[in-house]
């Protein structure tokens, strides 16, 4: 049932205290004044709990289980993140404070800054932008800048793989650029001809994720990058997929030239159902004018925003960014400190390596060669013996208790399965995991209308998408 | 052994074994090092992490709620202990986008709900199920109105908050979009004749702010009148708008804007959400994800992510945003907290912050400052103060108070100018207060 089911007229969940101001009628003219009051429900406070009680009982969720998506990094969240960003003296600041008192946000931006500077490789970086798309947009508008800057008017292509995350061309496409596909080999590797056939004086950006969506280190990214320079054009680094490989092999050294990271992913803050985020953007230093306003710098032992940058591409939000978010990832960095970082990147890789071992037994996985954080079970000679189809087997592993990895991505494979173990996750999960999912393989084949059926152990059984877009239902209407 | 990560070393040897590898480094075959040893410090225990960021927190001023006069795009609202309670429930927090329905209902119900509540106080007929912000909301906006109509001049007002339109300008600039600002009158309202005259055939859409960034309540219909067919955007502020007529009623095409004031803390200026619903006609331009109801093969009732192809996860370029994670968490929080005030308590918010900042404004101009515009405003006014203000602002912050904001930051025009503002948490004792700091001498 909705809360709008649930609302009974004249309840109150909420009492506001007497004030000794006079309450006033509003002088403004009728016309602008509202008519008819919005239909919001009237609950009590009980009546509130016990919705969003419900509503939270009928999510899956990383505190409770196993949540392997592919490229997504859904690592545990510590408790104690959530305990320091919401200390008042951080979620109760306001951002037009004079900076004078509020040093301590300023110095979370700035060392947080110089730690994923120095993670990455990179000169200088901001973590204005609210998420990793967010992230590729001020990136590729950094790019645009550099280039125009130059007085170089051609260069109106950006180079994105065939095997990259959607976010890519789509951040490409608002900066301005006309996207360019670049066909990579049957692992998702960049193809060292078809990258020199299509560079030239117009291309900007190649736009590179590394390790890539099949979960393959690049390991010709020197002499990609030496060709992509030699070319005019930048390197572009997606950084969801930097959780193999903190503390071994850094962005800025492989020669990229704009990283973008998600603190939500690879820095442990929270998915929230979809956000809040974080995605900073990192440039070497020749990039660094071109940052958006304001940079946060520090001077005799002061941190202030410094907005003085006339090349900067400008604002990409209001404020600061996800600061609250930025205090996560902080803690979470103080935390692991870089014993840490870098176990957790082995322990990732490892995670994913002996998944993929045991998955292997059973199912084909799109590459042979040794994965990084994650890989891709190529689903199709499944579904060609069985009939049923990878969608089916997302959802019976619903049954069992278990997250579905990510599926039908990359596109490169056929009825792919992406696997992301994540570092938080210990081996006698991966052993349940490949358990479950051998006996779903096992049902396939001898009882399939079983999985194609599949799920029903959920709040609610498959549902309809299809007439869900033809006959859209945006929003909730009372009958009649 | 590290709290987050459960490997024992045994594990770890079993594990390789069965991988059929010696050593961990030999999964890292491919990769190069580049860095033997990051300049981070060591991990360090919880005892010493919280000592950390809690003496760096306190390096930050808390001014309490009631003696904060300035909103500007973050106000300081009283926020219900169940809300923070409800929202902070792990089953939200630590999920990720409803991609698996039968296991999201949660989110995804919320959600659905959520968007009807943004319909419901806008007036529009679908909205989304958020964006970052209410300046990046504004910006795909933009976007969107281009794809609409695809012509180029974007008219917005001057009254449109500053930092809104340095988004816009940001996210657009790609694009071929030119933007014009237009003024403002003498009520503070955005001027109409000026606006009708800068009308011509590439003109794509009106940017109004209602009420407007100085706390004005524009004449949404008067503007409807002069920009007839651009793309009508509102960027609004929720509260104003369970007590002023909603955008749709004017003709809103597009309305969008922050939703922080219910039920998010300040935070910085982050995150907070930015809600954006339209018309039913122009929802596949839309940006953003959607939720919608459905059914089960049981013929139970659930909801789902709807009009993906949109998305830049099929779409791919050409898709209508790049946008993926968007700030669904604070949707929801938007929810949880427009349930609780419920119809009635939203408006009396609004009637308590109106009044207050209309007994404020009363205060301050018996001070002899007077009041920059003479149009009706709701919970924020402008104001002339002294040439020094932004220095007296500082003065009166180590008392303990956040005075409205110098206006001089953005507008050269009103150097001598604050932004001031009041909400339902400011009481008559701390604005007598604020207002006697003002007068005193040596401030």
């Amino acid at each position: 049932m909705t809360i709008f089911e649930k609302s009974v007229t004249g309840r109150k969940a909420f009492r506001f205290p007497d004030t000794a101001i006079e309450k006033r009628e509003f002088d403004i003219p009728n016309h602008l004044l509202r008519k008819k009051a919005p239909q919001l429900p009237e609950l009590s406070e009980p009546d509130v709990v016990r919705h969003y009680t419900d509503l939270a009982s009928k999510n899956y969720s990383v505190d409770k289980g196993f949540y392997p998506l592919g490229s997504c990094t859904m690592k545990y969240n510590p408790k104690i993140n959530e305990y320091t960003a919401a200390l008042r003296g951080f979620s109760q600041i306001h951002p037009y404070q004079p900076w004078e008192f509020t040093q301590g946000a300023l110095q979370i931006i700035f060392e947080l800054k110089e730690f994923l500077c120095e993670i990455t490789g990179m000169d200088d970086m901001t973590l204005q932008p609210a998420a990793g798309a967010h992230g590729e947009l001020t990136g590729m508008l950094i790019a645009r800048a550099y280039h125009l800057s130059k007085g170089d008017f051609k260069r109106h292509i950006a180079l994105v793989p065939d095997s990259a995350h959607g976010t890519n061309p789509a951040s490409a496409a608002m900066a301005g650029f006309d996207v360019v596909e670049l066909k990579s080999t049957e692992d998702g590797l960049i193809d060292l001809a078809e990258l020199k056939k299509n560079l030239s004086d117009e291309v900007a950006v190649l736009m590179l994720t590394n390790p890539n969506t099949l979960g393959l280190f690049e390991k010709d990214i020197t002499e990609i990058a030496k060709m992509v320079h030699d070319a005019g054009a930048l390197l572009y680094y997606d950084g969801a997929n930097l959780n193999a490989i903190m503390g071994r092999v850094r962005p800025g050294d492989m020669g990229f030239d704009i990283v973008h990271l998600n603190l939500h992913k690879t820095f442990s803050a929270p998915h929230g159902m979809g956000g809040p985020g974080s995605g900073p953007v990192g440039v070497k230093s020749f990039l660094a004018e071109f940052l958006p306003i304001p940079v946060i710098r520090k001077a005799d032992d002061k941190y202030y925003p410094d907005f003085n940058l006339p090349k900067s591409i400008g604002r990409v939000r209001s404020f600061y960014g996800n600061f609250l978010v930025m205090v996560k990832a902080y803690t979470y960095i103080l935390t692991m400190g870089r014993d840490g970082l870098t176990h957790a990147s082995r322990m990732a890789v490892l995670n994913a390596n002996y998944l993929r071992t045991l998955i292997s037994r059973f199912l084909n996985i799109a590459s042979p060669r040794t994965c990084m954080h994650e890989f891709v079970v190529d689903g199709s000679e499944f579904v060609r013996q069985t009939g049923v189809k990878v969608l089916d087997v997302a959802k019976r592993l619903l049954d069992y208790g278990v997250h579905a990895p990510t599926v039908y991505f990359p596109l490169i494979v056929h009825e792919a399965m992406m696997i992301e173990p994540t570092e938080t996750e210990s081996k006698d999960t991966l052993d349940m995991f490949s358990k479950i999912l051998k006996q779903i393989v096992e049902e396939a084949r001898t009882k399939p209308d079983i999985v194609k059926n599949a799920p029903y152990k959920t709040p609610v059984r498959r549902l309809d998408d299809v007439t869900a877009t033809k006959k859209p239902v945006y929003r909730f209407k009372r009958q009649g | 052994m590290h709290p987050y990560i459960p490997h024992t070393d045994e594990e770890i040897q079993q594990m390789l074994h069965a991988i059929g590898v010696e050593h961990i480094d030999d999964l890292y075959k491919d990769v190069p090092i580049t860095v033997k040893e990051l300049k981070i410090p060591k991990g360090l225990d919880e005892f010493t992490v919280l000592s950390t960021l809690e003496s760096i927190a306190q390096k930050n001023a808390v001014i309490e709620k009631k003696n904060i006069f300035m909103g500007a795009g973050i106000y300081s609202h009283y926020i219900p202990q169940v809300v923070e309670s409800v929202s902070s429930r792990p089953e939200f927090v630590t999920a990720y986008t409803p991609y698996q329905a039968e296991v999201s209902q949660g989110t995804l119900q919320a959600l659905f709900e959520y968007q009807t509540m943004i319909c419901e106080l806008t007036g529009m007929e679908v909205a989304n199920s958020s964006m970052y912000d209410g300046a990046s909301a504004l910006a795909e906006a933009i976007l969107m109105a281009h794809r609409i109509n695809n012509k180029h001049k974007v008219l917005i007002s001057q009254a449109v908050h500053p930092e809104y339109i340095q988004t816009s300008r940001t996210y657009t600039c790609a694009q071929k979009l030119s933007f014009q600002i237009v003024p403002l009158n003498g009520s503070g309202m955005t001027d109409t004749a000026v606006l009708k005259n800068s009308i011509d055939d590439d003109s794509c859409a009106v940017v109004i702010q209602y009420p407007n960034f100085f706390g004005i309540v524009e004449d949404l219909r008067a503007i409807k009148e002069v920009a007839k067919d651009l793309v009508f955007i509102v960027v609004a502020e929720p509260f104003a708008l369970t007590v002023l007529e909603p955008p749709a009623t004017f003709g809103a095409d597009i309305v969008v804007g922050d939703g922080q004031p219910l039920g998010i803390p300040m935070s910085y200026g982050g995150p907070t959400v930015g809600f954006f619903a339209t018309l039913e006609k122009h929802v596949r331009k839309m940006p953003g994800r959607l939720i919608g109801e459905t059914t089960d093969v049981d013929g139970n009732k659930g909801y789902v992510m709807i009009l993906q192809t949109r998305e830049q996860h099929i779409r791919r370029e050409k898709a209508t945003s790049n946008i993926c994670t968007n700030h669904a968490l604070m949707a929801v929080r938007n929810a949880i907290f427009m349930g609780v005030l419920g119809p009635n308590g939203m408006k009396e918010v609004a009637y308590k912050s109106y009044s207050n900042a209309h007994y404020l404004a009363e205060r301050i101009q018996q001070k002899g400052y007077k009041l920059i515009f003479d149009g009706p405003f709701f919970n924020e006014f402008a104001v002339r103060m002294t040439d020094d203000y932004d220095s007296k602002w500082r003065k009166i912050f180590q008392h303990g108070v956040l005075a409205p904001l110098p206006l001089g930051w953005y507008f050269n025009q009103y150097k001598d100018g604050a932004l001031a503002c009041a909400t339902e948490v400011n009481t008559k004792e701390s604005i007598d207060k604020f207002v006697e700091l003002l007068g005193r001498d040596g401030i």
